[in-house]
């Protein structure tokens, strides 16, 4: 196996790091299984292209932009639909996102086609490649591979060392004493929401200019996301990281060695961890 | 509303679905008394308190407390204007460190505890302080459960079982942290089966009977009918 297929995999794994991070955070305090995340991926995408095509604005900028527009939108949806069933059981949630994902992915197929489009990163500091050792590697995936881990320190940080952190975790742990003792945790659930929607956004941004964007991308990924998401713990932050990287490199030895089973790996992978850790490699019993 | 009445409740009944676990319970306490319900298990005891707190919402009747009606309160308004909640299996949050789970409530009232006086008065929590509270003993898991809300500065505390599985010298030191709490005009209400240590700390009792209070009784009385008492709770 080569440096180029370690690396490969390594960007891989910090896609599904990104997006599997927001989804674990959105089950963790709200309980939503969020199947509309792989849509608000490929909303990201669809970000960057329509700056870039409409308006003329590159990379950096969508960079910023696509995940806060995409956050706001998350926002909005928790506020008309998730909020209302939150109180029923979780499986409505989850029929209720996979309406919203269903949606969204239909609504840009009618309007852009099922075509793939392709996105082209305008930064000159992107462009070109690098030298690692005696082999070359494309800038713009190195940048993503940092760019993503960065992202998920920030993240960590956020999270164990912040006050809206603690109410994150002390309301993921135990929602109902969390408030009994004087939290007000639905405040913060709006904001949550729309900050593990715009993580995914932030993915497809990045994205963009790896595949084609297509209304179908966040369809094929999400499936993928769930089984990192359930390896490292269904709630768990450092979980959905470190699951999100190893299950990319897992994926990338497969196609080196053995191509056809490569997609399946990760469920194979998934299945495992199950077996030995029913609640994931960093999940507690209470917390799944 | 009597002079001085902090927490009244009238006619309270609560609910499992179609199972009633409480029927229509009355009870009055001033500000700065201690109380305690006494009463077997699945009298209804918990049910009252997570009814109080607002974590029990299946319920009939009034509840108010310092003159707000409570039905019209969220679980975490409640906490907010004063009511500090310590369940039965003291609600220690494993992901969060020690003083991290003491400063997760917002310091309120008149007087919220400081960190430093709670952990002059228990150093094994300031000891322990960066640890993941599940690492704590039982004994110091409830110590820090009541400590959180002083800190809080609640001025009732609604107290599960305080003395479950605690051995004696931390029931002794519960006593001094309650009388403590007491003498800066703390309110307390508290489930309680250690007879002994509910006369050391509490002005009188209500005992509970299928959901519906059979008796108040003053610590003399408990005295002298101990072993009645001891029978209805099936001890």
């Amino acid at each position: 196996m080569s440096v180029v297929q370690l690396f490969n995999g390594l960007v891989t794994g910090s896609f599904y790091a990104l997006v599997a991070l927001g989804l674990s955070i959105i089950f963790g305090m709200m309980r939503v299984v969020n199947f509309a995340h792989g849509a608000f991926y490929m909303l990201g995408a669809f970000g960057a292209y329509v700056l870039l095509d409409s308006w003329q604005i590159g990379f950096w900028w969508a960079l910023i932009l696509a995940p806060l527009a995409i956050g706001c939108f998350g926002m909005v949806l928790e506020r008309l639909l998730f909020r209302r069933l939150y109180a029923l059981d979780p499986l409505y949630n989850f029929l209720l996102s996979f309406a919203v994902a269903t949606i969204i992915q239909d609504a840009m197929r009618l309007r852009y086609g099922a075509q793939g489009k392709p996105y082209r990163v305008t930064s000159q500091l992107l462009s070109g490649v690098q030298h690692i050792g005696s082999t070359f590697y494309p800038k713009y995936r190195l940048f993503v591979i940092v760019f993503s881990i960065l992202v998920c320190v920030v993240v960590w940080f956020l999270v164990e060392r912040t006050r809206i952190g603690m109410v994150i975790r002390a309301a993921t742990e135990k929602p109902d004493l969390t408030r009994a003792l004087g939290v007000d945790v639905d405040r913060w659930i709006t904001p949550v929401f729309g900050f593990g929607v715009a993580l995914a956004a932030l993915g497809g941004v990045l994205a963009a200019a790896m595949q084609q964007v297509r209304p179908s991308m966040g369809e094929d990924l999400i499936i993928v996301i769930f089984a990192v998401v359930v390896i490292g713990g269904l709630g768990s932050i450092a979980g959905s990281v470190v699951a999100g990287l190893a299950i990319g490199v897992i994926a990338a030895v497969g196609e080196a060695y053995y191509a056809q089973v490569s997609s399946t790996l990760v469920f194979i992978v998934m299945a495992i961890v199950l077996l030995i850790r029913p609640a994931g490699l960093f999940g507690s019993v209470e917390g799944a | 509303m009597p002079d001085g009445s902090l927490l009244s409740v009238e006619n309270l009944s609560a609910w499992y679905g179609e199972a009633r676990a409480l029927s229509d319970i009355s009870l009055e306490m001033r500000k700065g008394e201690t109380v305690t319900l006494v009463g077997r298990n699945g009298a209804g005891k918990s049910t009252m308190l997570r009814s109080l707190i607002g974590l029990h919402k299946q319920v009939r009747g009034r509840m108010t407390f310092g003159g707000a009606d409570l039905s019209r309160l969220s679980a975490s308004q409640r906490a907010r204007r004063g009511m500090g909640y310590v369940p039965d299996d003291r609600g220690i949050y494993a992901t969060l460190s020690v003083e991290e789970n003491l400063l997760l409530p917002p310091a309120i009232g008149p007087d919220p505890w400081s960190l430093e006086r709670i952990y002059a008065m228990f150093p094994n929590l300031r000891e322990r302080r960066r640890h993941p509270g599940s690492k704590l003993s039982g004994g110091e898991q409830q110590m820090l459960a009541i400590a959180r809300v002083l800190r809080m500065g609640a001025t009732l505390l609604l107290l599960d079982e305080p003395t479950e599985g605690l051995a004696p010298v931390l029931v002794q030191q519960l006593v001094v942290l309650l009388n403590e709490a007491k003498e800066h005009g703390v309110t307390i209400l508290l489930i309680e089966q250690n007879l002994r240590f509910a006369t050391a700390v509490a002005d009188r009792h209500y005992l509970l009977v299928q959901g519906k209070i059979a008796d108040m009784l003053t610590n003399e009385e408990v005295r002298v009918r101990e072993h009645q008492i001891l029978e209805y709770m099936g001890v």
